[in-house]
Parts: C-alpha cells; sequence; structure tokens
C-alpha cells in the first residue's frame, strides 16, 4: 500500500459540514472515515453528568451522511471520544443515534464499541499501588478526590482502536480517546509509521479549523505515504498553508515539539512543512518517540453544587463609581439574613462584565470607569433550592439597596429577562486530570462487537 | 521602540491547554519580525509577568516554533477551566494584554 487517505468531515461531530465539501472527499476514494466527538474545553459538567456539550439532532444530521457514505464506499467509520466526553453514558447516548440512523436508513451496521470508564475501585485500587501521578501543574491526587468524582474516563490510545478494526467492522464508536487515535489507527495498522499518522490526526482532528479562513464546520483530507503526509482543504474556498498549518500544530498544546500522548511522543523537531501547490501542504519528518512507561490519561469530574443565576446591568456612573464597595456590602447584607445557613453551604459571586467579567485576576486594566456595566450574580450552593433562595434575595437585595449618594432611588438594576433568576442545575469541576501507568495499553478499554440492525 | 506587534503578527490568541493551563500563540506575518523578535528576545518572562500580574514561577514556558513564525507563551490558569469562579472556560479571550506589546 504506497498510501492512505482518511476523509475528516468536522470538527466535533454535530459541528456539521458542507455536503458539498464531503462529497469532494467522497470522490478522492477515501479509505476510511474519521471524526473526533470530543474535548474537555466545554467544562466539567458534560463528563460529570454525562452529557453530551453537542446537539442530539446536530450529530445525527452528520452521523447519518458520514454513516450512509461510508456503507455505500464499503469503507469504516471511526467516532472518537463519543458523546464529547467519552464516559459511558454518553456512549449509549451515541448508540442510540446509530441506531435510529440504522433503522431509518434501513442499514445493517457492523459496530465495534470501545469503553473508556473506568470503575472508582480500581482507580482507587491504582492509587494504593502508586500508579497514578500528577500532570503538572495540577496537583497530586487525593483519596477523597476519586471517591467524590462522579465518572472518570482515560484516553485511549491507538492498540484498542486496532484491535476493533480487526474485526472487519463498519463503525469503530470509541469512548475517551486521545484525538488524533481515529485518525492514525487505521494508518499504523496498514503499515504506515506511527509518528507521521498521529502528526496527520492530530491536525485532521480539528478538520478545516486547520485551513485558511478556518473553520470547525468544514471538511479535510489527508493522504498519508511512507516518507510524507499530504493535508487538503476539501471545500475550494479554503486552503492550507504552511503557515495555517504550521499554526494550528500550536494550537490547545503547551510545547509544539513534544506532543504528549498515550505511550508516547509526537516528536516534532525534524518536522517540515512545505508547499505543495496553492492549496495543499506536505509534511515530513514527524517522529513518535515511546516512553519507558505505557500512560494514559485520566478524566473526572466531581459534583461541586446547584447553581443559580441572575443577569442584569446598571448603567449609573454614581453606583458603577463604587461597585466593589456595593457588591461588598450585598454579601455581607445577605450572609447576615441567612446567618442560620453555614458559610460553606453557599458562594455568593459577581460577575461584572465591563470591568474584569472575562480576565478576573488576569485582567491589568483596572482604572478604567466604563459607562455601563453587566452585572451576573451567582450562586452556588449544596442544594437547588438553596441557590434560588440565596440567588433571589441577593438580587432583590441589590435592586433596592440604598448606597451613599444614591439619585436613582427606583431600582439599580436593569434585568433583561423575567423571570429574573435562572437554576442552571448542577455544577461540576475538574477533580482528576492525572497520569496511570499501565501494563496493558488495551486493559482498560474493552471491546464489544455488535451489528446495529436497520431490520430483523 | 515603538512598533505594535499588533502590526508585526497576524495571529494573537489564547486557549486552553487542557483545564490547568493556558497557552497563548504570537504568529508573525513574516520571518524577518519573528527572527528580530525571537533574537531581542523581547516576549520573555519579565514582560509576561507584568502585563497578566503573575508571578514568574506560574510561566510555564516560553517557546519559539521556526516552522509557524511563532511564539508561544504557557501560563498556569489561576483558576482550573470550568471551576466556580472561573470567568473563561475555552480560555479563548485571555490574549488582550498581548495586543499592548510595542517592539
Amino acid at each position: 500500500m504506497q498510501e492512505i487517505k482518511v476523509l475528516s468531515p468536522t470538527a466535533i461531530l454535530g459541528y456539521g459540514f458542507p455536503v458539498e465539501s464531503f462529497q469532494n472527499g467522497l470522490a478522492q476514494h477515501p479509505d476510511f472515515i474519521a471524526v473526533d466527538a470530543g474535548s474537555t474545553d466545554p467544562g466539567p459538567y458534560y463528563l460529570g453528568a454525562g452529557v453530551s456539550f453537542t446537539d442530539r439532532e446536530a450529530v445525527k444530521r452528520d452521523l447519518k451522511l458520514i454513516l450512509k457514505a461510508g456503507k455505500e464506499l464499503g469503507i469504516p467509520v471511526l467516532i472518537g471520544s463519543a458523546g464529547g466526553s467519552g464516559a459511558n453514558e454518553h456512549l449509549a447516548w451515541n448508540e442510540e443515534i446509530v441506531k435510529e440512523i440504522a433503522q431509518e436508513e434501513n442499514l445493517n451496521i457492523k459496530t465495534a464499541i470501545i469503553t473508556a470508564e473506568i470503575p472508582k475501585t480500581e482507580i482507587l485500587k491504582k492509587y494504593e499501588e502508586g500508579k497514578i501521578k500528577p500532570l503538572p501543574p495540577a496537583g497530586e491526587i487525593l483519596r477523597e478526590d476519586i471517591e467524590n468524582t462522579s465518572r472518570i474516563v482515560a484516553q485511549m490510545g491507538i492498540e484498542p482502536i486496532i484491535d476493533a478494526l480487526n474485526n472487519d467492522v463498519d463503525l469503530v464508536l470509541a469512548g475517551r480517546a486521545f484525538d488524533p487515535t481515529v485518525f492514525a489507527a487505521p494508518c499504523i495498522k496498514a503499515g504506515f509509521p506511527q509518528g507521521l499518522a498521529l502528526h496527520m490526526g492530530k491536525i485532521l482532528e480539528c478538520a478545516s479549523i486547520a485551513a485558511t479562513p478556518g473553520s470547525g464546520s468544514d471538511c479535510m483530507l489527508g493522504t498519508l505515504r511512507h516518507d510524507c503526509f499530504i493535508l487538503e482543504a476539501l471545500n475550494p474556498n479554503r486552503r492550507c498553508t504552511v503557515t495555517s498549518i504550521a499554526a494550528h500544530t500550536l494550537y490547545e498544546k503547551n510545547n509544539p515539539y513534544k506532543l504528549h500522548g498515550p505511550g508516547g511522543i509526537i516528536d516534532l523537531e525534524q518536522t517540515q512543512f512545505t508547499q505543495l501547490d496553492d492549496r495543499r501542504v506536505k509534511v515530513t519528518g514527524s517522529q513518535f518517540i515511546p516512553s519507558p512507561e505505557y500512560t494514559i490519561k485520566l478524566e473526572g469530574a466531581k459534583k461541586t453544587g446547584y447553581r443559580t443565576i441572575s443577569i442584569a446591568g446598571t448603567r449609573d456612573p454614581i453606583m458603577i463609581a463604587q461597585i466593589d464597595e456595593i457588591i461588598s456590602e450585598i454579601k455581607n447584607m445577605v450572609r447576615h439574613n441567612f446567618s442560620h445557613i453555614k458559610n460553606d453551604e453557599y458562594q455568593i459571586l459577581f460577575s461584572i462584565y465591563g470591568k474584569n467579567g472575562v480576565m478576573g485576576k488576569l485582567e491589568p486594566k483596572k482604572d478604567i470607569i466604563p459607562h455601563e456595566l453587566g452585572v451576573i450574580i451567582e450562586v452556588v450552593a449544596k442544594t437547588q433550592e438553596m441557590a434560588n433562595t440565596i440567588c433571589s434575595f441577593t438580587r432583590s437585595s441589590m435592586l433596592h439597596y440604598g448606597y451613599p449618594g444614591r439619585i436613582a432611588t427606583a431600582g439599580n438594576l436593569a434585568f433583561r429577562y423575567s423571570p429574573s433568576d435562572i437554576p442552571a442545575g448542577e455544577v461540576y469541576e475538574f477533580s482528576i486530570y492525572h497520569l496511570l501507568t499501565v501494563n496493558d495499553p488495551k486493559e482498560y478499554f474493552p471491546i464489544t462487537i455488535k451489528t446495529i440492525k436497520g431490520s430483523e | 521602540m515603538g512598533v505594535p506587534l499588533t502590526e508585526l503578527a497576524e495571529v494573537i490568541r489564547s486557549k486552553n491547554s487542557g483545564p490547568y493551563e493556558l497557552t497563548m500563540d504570537i504568529i508573525f506575518k513574516d520571518f524577518d519580525s519573528y527572527e528580530k523578535v525571537k533574537q531581542q528576545k523581547v516576549i520573555n518572562k519579565e514582560l509576561i509577568s507584568r502585563l497578566y500580574q503573575i508571578p514568574q514561577e506560574d510561566i510555564l514556558s516560553i517557546i519559539n516554533f521556526d516552522p509557524a513564525k511563532a511564539i508561544k507563551i504557557t501560563i498556569k490558569r489561576p483558576l482550573v477551566a470550568g471551576a466556580v469562579g472561573e470567568s473563561d472556560v475555552y480560555g479563548a479571550q485571555q490574549h488582550a494584554p498581548l495586543l499592548s506589546i510595542e517592539i
């Protein structure tokens, strides 16, 4: 095999793509279609709560086009980090969508499902054995962090995916996976170099974000040979340039020369980017360096409470000039009024847009006085009811607080909505982001093979 | 003194590198500007520490990436992405202080 071609339809399953770009890709006879469905970027909630950050209908739209094309061309489809976070609930959610598509399109889809969730009891055992180490700047893991975590997943490497492909399946539905793996695994299985395959996967997992103009909702084609790979944007209005591809290599990673993944590092010290023609870039020299120990990255999130928010604004210069003092006084009023509730059972936060709402502590501009401010009152408490109560009281206190020098005595806040308070549900935070040393890269990623049938 | 970085750079951006780190990229328009800024070490820990008001030990790395004519700065997040009180889950709007740099 001289070369292997992979079609990457979109940056995240559910972000969409133009059908024309997708057909341009199919016309080039790809050997497989791969798509990354996950990320930790949307935050801890989705992993912790077992919910997808992408919309079900949008995922179904993308997946229907992809699965039909895979069947028509007789090529496998691979989905990594299904459902966004790749835990068991996310996989089940995605499998349901596949079932619906199979029934609507009357397809029989032979599927390999690879789970990536690890039971807490197993993680606690590994913790006792000293097999879990921090990934700086995250700190050492504590036993209680593990105990309080709702769900723990690990990022799989290429090995379980290659095993799944050995079953001659139409679809690989993988739980949490290192982003490049669903693109790289079929290539490595076919005998192509691991470093180039993974580097190509690292770029293709974001699809046309790596092109110019960039887009998370458009298709890319990768062609891997034994000494290079070539990237091509499949929308004629986009191009891959040395700058766009090299720049993408930097994206979301702290060190562009060494990309850490399961079992080793993608080393780009010798990588060269060459403009092949107006629209395509060739990449050479990327290498895979296996680590002495095979580690997988664990991700976990724990529930910290329930949130209620209220969104408002102020346009009064007298109030704006003393906003910090007002907030401090309102917090005192709330604490005083609810002195029967322990202080550590709820938190009151004010986000002040126009001041430092975006950057918080990192905001260097401290002396600017804007003509209006956005105010988000946020309460995180032990229960939803408590969050609602504290938020409601904070909101009404701020609305009518008689700050020094007040002239506008009818009310201090402009509310955007009625009802003014929005219960926002469970709040999670990342509790585990650590490395686990394993003996076998496949031990935590069991595979189930089943045919998802369109008709009985 | 005095050429704004925004005139020399094509891209100035920030993003999470995992939930615990923020990484910022300055991608230059041409290799001459990149080389000049790189040789003079204009983008250094003191500057970033001052712009973001963070201790130098929170600046995890400043790396030159020649193939992209880019300088990459990675800092420790003051709060982990999505934690209560954290204000930018994707870390995509923490680049603005870099826009004020003059070369």
